[in-house]
């Protein structure tokens, strides 16, 4: 029995369908994931130009509310935004208001009095942009910016971009997400996105004290021999590993891990030869990837930042696209009745 | 419970209706006289009496009031969440004649006096009767026993940990070991605290799509286990608080078997929704224990159809809206469920997992032998009587809802089960046609 829809997806759609807020990839279909990586793919060539701008959100107030902090997605979406030729705010949350004890909901309701546009949001806790969408600002567009362990649905795009850069496609593709999984934001979002665009394995490879309950469930194979798991991969994707890990009991060592889960040129060795690399980054050399890897040949780990702004170019137009269409028609509705 | 008014000299006859006892009694009822509060004569003798108050019941149930072991009535000290006057009447609207309170208060109730101010506080402005629970533990800190026998003869009809911890296997042993001296029950809610860590969602599918932090369904059955050794080892009474996993069920049928002295119960909620009520991140639905997975529902719904489980609870947890207000993890857990209770146990009925008498026994008699009362339809027995509608509809929504916490569990569709009117000792607490 359910008390409502209980669908979290029906949020971030408008009623045809197109995208308003970006929360996560949970019910976005193979089509709207084509269409983003489409978009941001026109983009690029934007982003090659002397003059890097395009007018889609001119005059537009994009505001950036970081409650967790990170210079580089942070940069990408400022970035992206003035791109759009969008006007850009930056908050830095958790040094400001919610320190001098006003809530959350009334830190954003402030902002949106002030006409904002459009948030994007990171925060440490799962589903705190799903709480604004919903029962905050939700005349605001909302774009997830990475919430707690839930959800990162544009780092994980442009790591499908990148990956159809250099594979052109998803069928039959054999990639291997490695690491810590259970902490991860970005490891959930890319086994989605895998999934809807039809790679034919997602494995991951992590120690048991690493993964959620159920893994499998999100749609991947689970191997604990990294060895093995290697074994025709066309991508391997490497996690960042926190060093807190080690205090709570999940991890012996950073050396024991660098051991058994680090990426050397000895296990890549092992998978097919054209298999990329990849990484959410920041990267911690010799803890998850050895040097040599990261900057080898089969490293795109830069190719990834610069597509972090294309897809984030194209996330944040078709949002606020959805979001013009929304208030017209709410406009409409209201002018009949 | 108020005395002010003197209608329990006043003589009361329910005519028509259907009676359902919750113990394998049901009967059309002729007539059900009540006289000094208590059930004087049925059939054709209560007829003959010169009543000076008839309440026509075609249609509905009259069933024993409703006794609830775990209500937050928020009194003292969370005045912006509720107090005894708000959802003791809220209950009443529910259908409960008995709620035991909560030990959870600010301050915690662990000591005679606060068990007085309690009591003096139902006295004075609740419909119902207070039954409160005494903290096991001073400050419910979880270090040191609390003055159990001054409790008791304050009033508190059990102790029990609220939804805190015991620091230790020593500390609880001891608790019980001292509980049991003063013949005291111990109501206690399962969890190992080092398992459930900051979790705050069933560890499984739903927590690990949307990375919510889990509390493994081990922190519920490990702590059973060790309760149940301990009070086998001790001769406690036993009572467990809101079970949430079909082990846990187990585990308590085979302890029941072994003549261990140990009851439980089980929120309304943990009967209707699982996991999945959070696939919305739906801050209503953190409870605590958490919503756990279908086969641990179905299994919980078994163990209260099969008696194993003895009561099902509100687990009332009124909030101002500021608490739900926030992204999940930061919400306080708990549903404002009482005046849901009837209409959601209903639906069991209506699916055909629980019967009505099953339901009304789990609502009834069940709770009321885990704190020594009676509970009944009899000559003789106290006329607590809950008359309901078992097909009027309602909508829980603000205009309806008396409890401060609009926090229901259901909201925004038709419920079916209205409660018409509840008697305490023959009085009305609740009145729908005045309500």
């Amino acid at each position: 029995m359910t008390a409502h829809d209980p669908s979290p997806h029906h949020l971030q759609l408008t009623r045809d369908g197109q995208l308003r807020h970006f929360l996560t990839l949970d019910g976005l279909d193979r089509d709207l994931l084509t269409d983003i990586l489409d978009t941001a793919d026109s983009f690029i060539e934007v982003g090659e130009r002397t003059i890097k701008k395009v007018p889609l959100l001119r005059g537009r107030t994009v505001v950036n509310l970081f409650f967790e902090s990170s210079t580089r997605t942070r940069s990408t979406f400022e970035l992206a935004a003035k791109r759009l030729s969008a006007d850009v705010l930056n908050l830095d949350i958790s040094t400001s208001a919610t320190s001098k004890g006003e809530s959350l909901s009334d830190t954003l309701l402030n902002l949106e009095a002030m006409a904002s546009d459009m948030f994007v949001v990171r925060h440490s806790q799962s589903g705190a942009p799903h709480f604004i969408a919903e029962s905050v600002t939700p005349g605001v567009a909302i774009i997830n910016a990475g919430d707690g362990r839930h959800a990162h649905p544009t780092q994980a795009m442009l790591d499908m971009l990148t990956i159809r850069q250099h594979k052109q496609r998803f069928e039959g593709l054999k990639v291997a997400i490695v690491g810590d999984v259970l902490h991860s934001r970005v490891a959930r979002s890319q086994i989605r996105a895998l999934n809807v665009l039809g790679a034919e394995e997602v494995r991951v490879i992590a120690p048991g004290t690493l993964l959620p309950k159920d893994v499998e469930s999100l749609g991947c194979t689970v191997e604990y021999d990294m060895e093995k798991g290697m074994k025709d991969l066309d991508v391997v994707i490497m996690l960042r590993l926190q060093k807190e890990r080690m205090e709570g009991a999940l991890l012996p060592s950073e050396r024991e891990f660098y051991r058994l889960y680090g990426l050397n040129r000895e296990k890549l060795a092992l998978a097919h030869p054209e298999c990329i690399v990849m990484h959410p980054g920041p990267i911690n050399r010799g803890v998850e990837i050895e040097s040599a890897v990261a900057d080898g040949p089969q490293s795109v780990i830069l190719n990834q930042v610069t597509n972090g702004i294309a897809i984030r170019m194209a996330v944040m137009s078709m949002a606020m696209g959805g979001q013009v269409a929304e208030r017209q028609r709410q406009q409409a509705k209201g002018a009949k009745a | 419970m108020s005395h002010t008014s003197n209608q329990s000299s006043t003589l009361l006859l329910i005519t028509g209706g259907r009676l359902v006892d919750g113990q394998g009694g049901e009967a059309d009822n002729d007539a059900l006289l009540i006289r000094d509060g208590r059930i004087a004569a049925t059939g054709s003798q209560a007829r003959s009496a010169d009543v000076d108050d008839t309440i026509n019941a075609d249609g509905w149930v009259i069933a024993p009031g409703f006794v609830d072991l775990c209500c937050n009535l928020r009194e003292p000290g969370n005045g912006q969440k509720g107090n005894i006057a708000s959802e003791t009447r809220a209950a009443a609207h529910g259908g409960f004649t008995t709620v035991c309170a909560s030990p959870e208060t600010s301050p915690v109730n662990d000591s005679g006096a606060v068990t007085h101010l309690i009591r003096d506080v139902a006295a004075s402005r609740s419909p119902i009767r207070v039954l409160p629970i005494g903290a096991i533990t001073r400050g419910l800190e979880g270090d040191l026993l609390s003055d159990m026998a001054g409790l008791r003869n304050a009033g508190c009809v059990a102790v029990g940990n609220g939804s805190r911890g015991v620091r230790n296997a020593r500390i609880l042993r001891r608790c019980m070991a001292y509980a049991q001296t003063f013949g005291l029950t111990v109501m206690f809610s399962p969890e190992n605290q080092a398992l459930a860590a900051d979790g705050y969602a069933h560890d499984g599918l739903v927590t690990s799509r949307l990375g919510l932090l889990g509390i493994p369904e081990v922190a519920e059955t490990a702590a059973v286990m060790e309760m149940l050794l301990l009070a086998e080892e001790t001769g406690v009474r036993l009572h467990l608080s809101q079970l949430s996993c079909a082990r846990s069920v187990e585990m308590l049928a085979e302890a029941q078997q072994r003549g261990i002295k140990v009851t439980a119960d089980v929120a309304i909620h943990q009967l209707l929704f699982t996991e999945d009520a959070l696939a919305g991140f739906d801050s209503r639905f953190h409870v605590r224990p958490p919503l756990r997975s279908e086969s641990d529902r179905r299994a919980l719904v078994a163990g209260v159809r099969e008696g194993v489980i003895a009561a099902i609870v509100s687990q009332h947890q009124p909030h101002d809206t500021a608490a739900k207000q926030a992204p999940l993890a930061a919400t306080e857990p708990g549903l404002s469920t009482i005046e849901s209770v009837l209409s959601l146990g209903l639906e069991l009925v209506d699916r055909d997992e629980l019967s009505l008498t099953d339901l009304v026994r789990a609502l009834t008699s069940g709770p009321a032998s885990v704190i020594g009362r009676t509970s009944g339809l009899a000559e003789g027995d106290m006329a607590d009587l809950c008359l309901f509608d078992p097909t009027g509809t309602w909508v829980a929504d603000d205009r309806t809802l008396v409890s401060a916490g609009r926090h229901a569990p259901v909201t925004g569709r038709e419920l079916t089960g209205v409660v018409r009117m509840t008697l305490v000792e023959g009085r009305k607490a609740w009145d729908a046609l005045q309500a």
